[in-house]
């Protein structure tokens, strides 16, 4: 498992004996804390990040990462303790506080202005002039420069919405390194990018590095933070569990400190692979710009796994067939009958829930209760006459609540506020009130901690020995080989390995994934 | 998060919560308004005047109410002023004719004739708004302001410029209960829009329509990934819109009896003005009917005091209803914020 050169400037051997060279603290936490009312979401946080140092910041979710993560940014204001800067205590009122600091955060979610272009994007806010007016010629060459540097080859003309999640990655990152920083913070840098780009941004992080830039880094992944991290900090419960060097701790190590508890097998045994009649059979489907000529069966009770990098058409090829998106279907058949969707409607009626992606935007309403967006998909279920019964969908979230293990500190909570794995159950159990016989599942376990993707896979594998037939799109290869029973791969819109058994391997699936003839450097991925 | 409790006992009244602020606001800024005319006019709480108030709220208020639904899915009318002078033009016209010579129809058949015509327009206007949104793709705002000068062009091209009067004295003395009427010492207007604020609450809060409807407004895209038929649910919203105007107009003909180019000017502002104040956000994804129902009695009683008190010319009267929409969406704002 080869991954790329990191220079070592934090330690240095002499003598035998490993002294730090580089002790400088730069950015430093002094029991800081940070409440919403009675609700202490982060408590007595003290660590310390030194110059040229990669700082890897885990836990759970729910554990404060995010909080801390915008204290240091100025995005939210500590009430306990206080932060210090090379020494000197400094307060960020503004995010654009912390930035003249020369603090940058790269956020989770993807905040760029999506109807600019790339270049208008990188230097929002900082435009270049000649004169009065706007310097364009010399943005584009800049941004173009600095995108080579990270490996992203986009057009500087291109508006961002129309580019790869990936890409839009890329930009952010230029975006947020156009200006030296002194602290660069990437909020899971990693959850859209494929293990190639993974490997460009740990080269430019070791550059940062190289340059003297302290890095706090957040991570669900943990192959990847012990790849890249000097320094571990771990939280649980809004406190700091541990905070120590990252060669002291393996993967099992981080995550049994994240979770506070031994961690059991991720992956629950598989159920016996099904033989019988296929219960979904597609020939020939072709979605324009995406997907060319994908054909696959799913049987009854199979788990059947579809990788691929991202923009592989995989969320494509699953969105034309339930007729999300326009699509050319030569044939389809359930249960061996013809059939054709229109929308998400017509594949309910049939039987078929599709979980999208996105939660967040396409999931979930975030700014409503939790039983309306429950039963959203299937409210006549839930109806008496033509009126709905509020006590039957409370009924309902209270099932939902006990099967799925949505954690649920109060009814009276809006889904935005539920935090992301149990928002993801929350979808679970929205997409199962239509009672579906195929299950597909994009991405089942996006940005969610450890302990919650354990469930999510427990629930998968125990809906497929109910006799489902199961379909998960995902881009963590460990996760695709620990559930499914075979695992279609998918390249440039088309299908282009089937591997089952043994060849149901990290290697294997890179090999069709990319094309290549050998696999490229690669992070290892999430620990098991 | 992971000590949170789970599986809580289910407390029923959580269902029932108490009013928020947003609920709560328009009733305590009527109450103040009140409070305000009180003290400007002595007859301001007379008996008379309260009646008289909530009875010319009720063209607003039921416009509102259709308004509230085509927002809250994330929509906007702006043709409802123009649409209801189109449909009094429609009803007094065909009113005119079946009472007359060439018909000979008694005032009662004429006058139901009259009013079915009323709804069907209003519905069928609505239908040409919902449907050209929906499967045009083109922006509501564009929609409706285009379909605002189409209908105020054909009630000036069917008034010729002048005005469309009820020609026959029969159907005139029928008409008239309908606005100045009681049932059980409530005016008939009043009487119809609590009826089409109860049936409309009940739709949009316990229907799935309704629900669909919220979720429309709330996000699109989880809407459709939901199976929710979003052509079809807009498209209703602007037919509802279209049916209120037409039972508004119905209000409105028996009050001065005729229907002129001038008719339901501005009141497209009032309505939408009376929606924001009454709490219902202009990105959708919320309704409030009684909401709507207490913004559009605060704009007469805001009326009223200006005549009562003298302090402003009535003839501002449209620059404080424009101030009024304004401010409401500041108030909206920092409320939303809060919570």
């Amino acid at each position: 498992m080869a991954r790329p050169e990191l220079p070592r400037i934090v330690n240095e051997r002499n003598g035998g004996r490993e002294t730090i060279v580089q002790t400088r603290p730069l950015l430093q936490a002094e029991s800081l804390g940070k409440s919403f009312g009675p609700v202490a979401v982060l408590a007595d946080i003290s660590l310390t990040l030194a110059a040229g140092e990669v700082h890897a910041v885990i836990g759970e979710n729910g554990a404060g990462k995010s909080t801390l993560m915008k204290l240091f940014s100025g995005h939210e204001q500590p009430s306990a303790g206080r932060m210090l800067l090379d020494g000197k205590a400094v307060h960020f009122a503004t995010p654009n506080d912390a930035e003249r600091h020369g603090i940058a955060l790269i956020h989770q979610e993807q905040l760029l202005a999506a109807q600019l272009t790339v270049a208008e994007n990188i230097f929002l806010g900082r435009e270049l002039r000649r004169g009065p007016l706007l310097d364009r010629a010399r943005m584009r060459r800049i941004a173009t420069e600095r995108l080579a540097e990270l490996n992203c080859h986009v057009d500087p003309d291109a508006t961002v919405s129309d580019l790869r999640l990936a890409d839009r990655q890329m930009v952010q990152i230029a975006r947020a390194l156009l200006v030296q920083r002194r602290v660069v913070i990437f909020d899971e840098p990693t959850a859209v990018l494929t293990p190639v780009e993974v490997a460009t941004l740990f080269a430019v992080i070791a550059r940062l590095k190289a340059a003297g830039t302290g890095i706090l880094y957040i991570s669900h992944r943990l192959g990847e933070v012990k790849a890249v991290a000097d320094r571990v900090t771990v939280l649980r419960d809004s406190r700091l569990v541990t905070s120590t060097e990252a060669a002291s701790l393996t993967q099992l190590d981080m995550a049994r400190l994240m979770v506070g508890r031994d961690m059991s097998a991720l992956f629950p045994p598989k159920p016996p692979a099904p033989d019988g009649a296929p219960l979904l059979s597609v020939q020939h489907a072709s979605v324009p710009g995406s997907v060319t000529e994908a054909s696959f069966s799913l049987r009854r009770g199979e788990i059947l796994g579809f990788a691929g990098l991202i923009g592989a058409g995989r969320t494509e090829l699953f969105e034309g067939l339930l007729g999300l998106r326009p699509a050319r279907v030569a044939a389809m058949q359930l249960d061996g009958h013809p059939q054709r969707f229109h929308g998400v409607h017509d594949a309910t009626n049939a039987g078929v829930a599709y979980l999208t992606e996105d939660r967040k935007s396409k999931g979930l309403l975030l700014g409503q209760p939790l039983a309306p967006n429950l039963t959203l998909m299937a409210l006549w279920r839930f109806c008496r006459g033509p009126f709905i019964d509020r006590g039957r969908e409370e009924a309902a979230l209270d099932r939902a609540i006990v099967e799925f293990d949505v954690r649920v500190p109060n009814r009276g909570m809006l889904a935005g506020q539920l935090s992301g794995g149990n928002q993801q159950k929350l979808l679970l159990a929205k997409i199962m009130t239509v009672e579906p016989r195929i299950l597909i599942i994009d991405e089942p376990t996006r940005g969610i901690d450890i302990g919650t993707k354990g469930q999510i896979y427990r629930f998968i594998t125990a809906l497929a020995a109910a006799g489902l037939g199961c379909v998960v799109v995902s881009s963590e290869m460990q996760e695709l080989i620990g559930l499914c029973h075979r695992i279609l791969v998918m390249r440039a819109g088309r299908i282009v390995a089937e591997l089952r058994g043994e060849d149901m391997t990290e290697n294997e699936i890179v090999i069709h994934a990319t094309g290549a003839a050998g696999a490229p450097e690669r992070a290892e991925e999430t620990a098991a | 998060m992971s000590g949170a409790a789970r599986g809580t006992p289910r407390t029923r009244w959580h269902a029932l919560p108490l009013p928020d602020l947003p609920t709560l606001a328009p009733a305590l800024a009527l109450v103040l308004l009140m409070a305000v005319g009180a003290a400007v006019n002595p007859r301001f709480l007379g008996m008379d005047n309260l009646l008289n108030m909530v009875t010319r709220s009720s063209f607003i208020s039921v416009i509102g109410i259709g308004a509230t639904f085509v927002i809250a899915a994330g929509g906007l009318d702006l043709s409802v002023g123009s649409m209801a002078a189109f449909i009094g033009g429609v009803m007094i016209l065909l009113m005119n004719a079946l009472a007359g010579p060439d018909f000979g129809w008694g005032a009662p058949s004429a006058l139901l004739a009259g009013c079915g015509a009323a709804l069907l327009t209003g519905v069928l206007c609505g239908a040409a708004n919902g449907l050209i949104v929906t499967l045009g793709r083109i922006e509501a705002f564009i929609v409706t302001l285009g379909t605002m000068g189409i209908f105020r062009a054909l009630i000036t091209y069917l008034a010729e410029g002048g005005s469309i009067n009820v020609g026959n004295v029969g159907v005139t003395d029928l008409l008239r209960p309908v606005y100045f009427g009681t049932l059980l010492g409530v005016p008939v207007p009043v009487v119809v829009f609590l009826l089409v604020g109860a049936a409309s609450w009940v739709v949009l809060n316990r229907t799935p329509f309704g629900r669909h409807v919220v979720a429309i407004g709330a996000n699109e895209d989880v809407a459709r990934y939901s199976g929710i038929g979003l052509t079809r649910v807009r498209t209703i919203t602007y037919v509802i819109q279209g049916l209120c105007v037409g039972i508004a107009t119905i209000l409105y003909v028996p009050r001065l009896s005729s229907a002129t180019p001038s008719t339901g000017l501005l009141w497209e502002l009032q309505a939408i003005t009376a929606v924001v104040i009454g709490g219902t956000p202009m990105r959708g994804g919320t309704g409030r009917v009684w909401g709507t129902i207490v913004g559009s009695i605060i704009l007469v009683v805001i009326g009223n005091i200006m005549i009562l008190s003298d302090l402003v010319s009535e003839y501002l009267l449209g620059a404080v209803q424009g101030a009024i929409i304004i401010i409401a969406m500041l108030v909206q704002r920092s409320l939303a914020r809060r919570s």
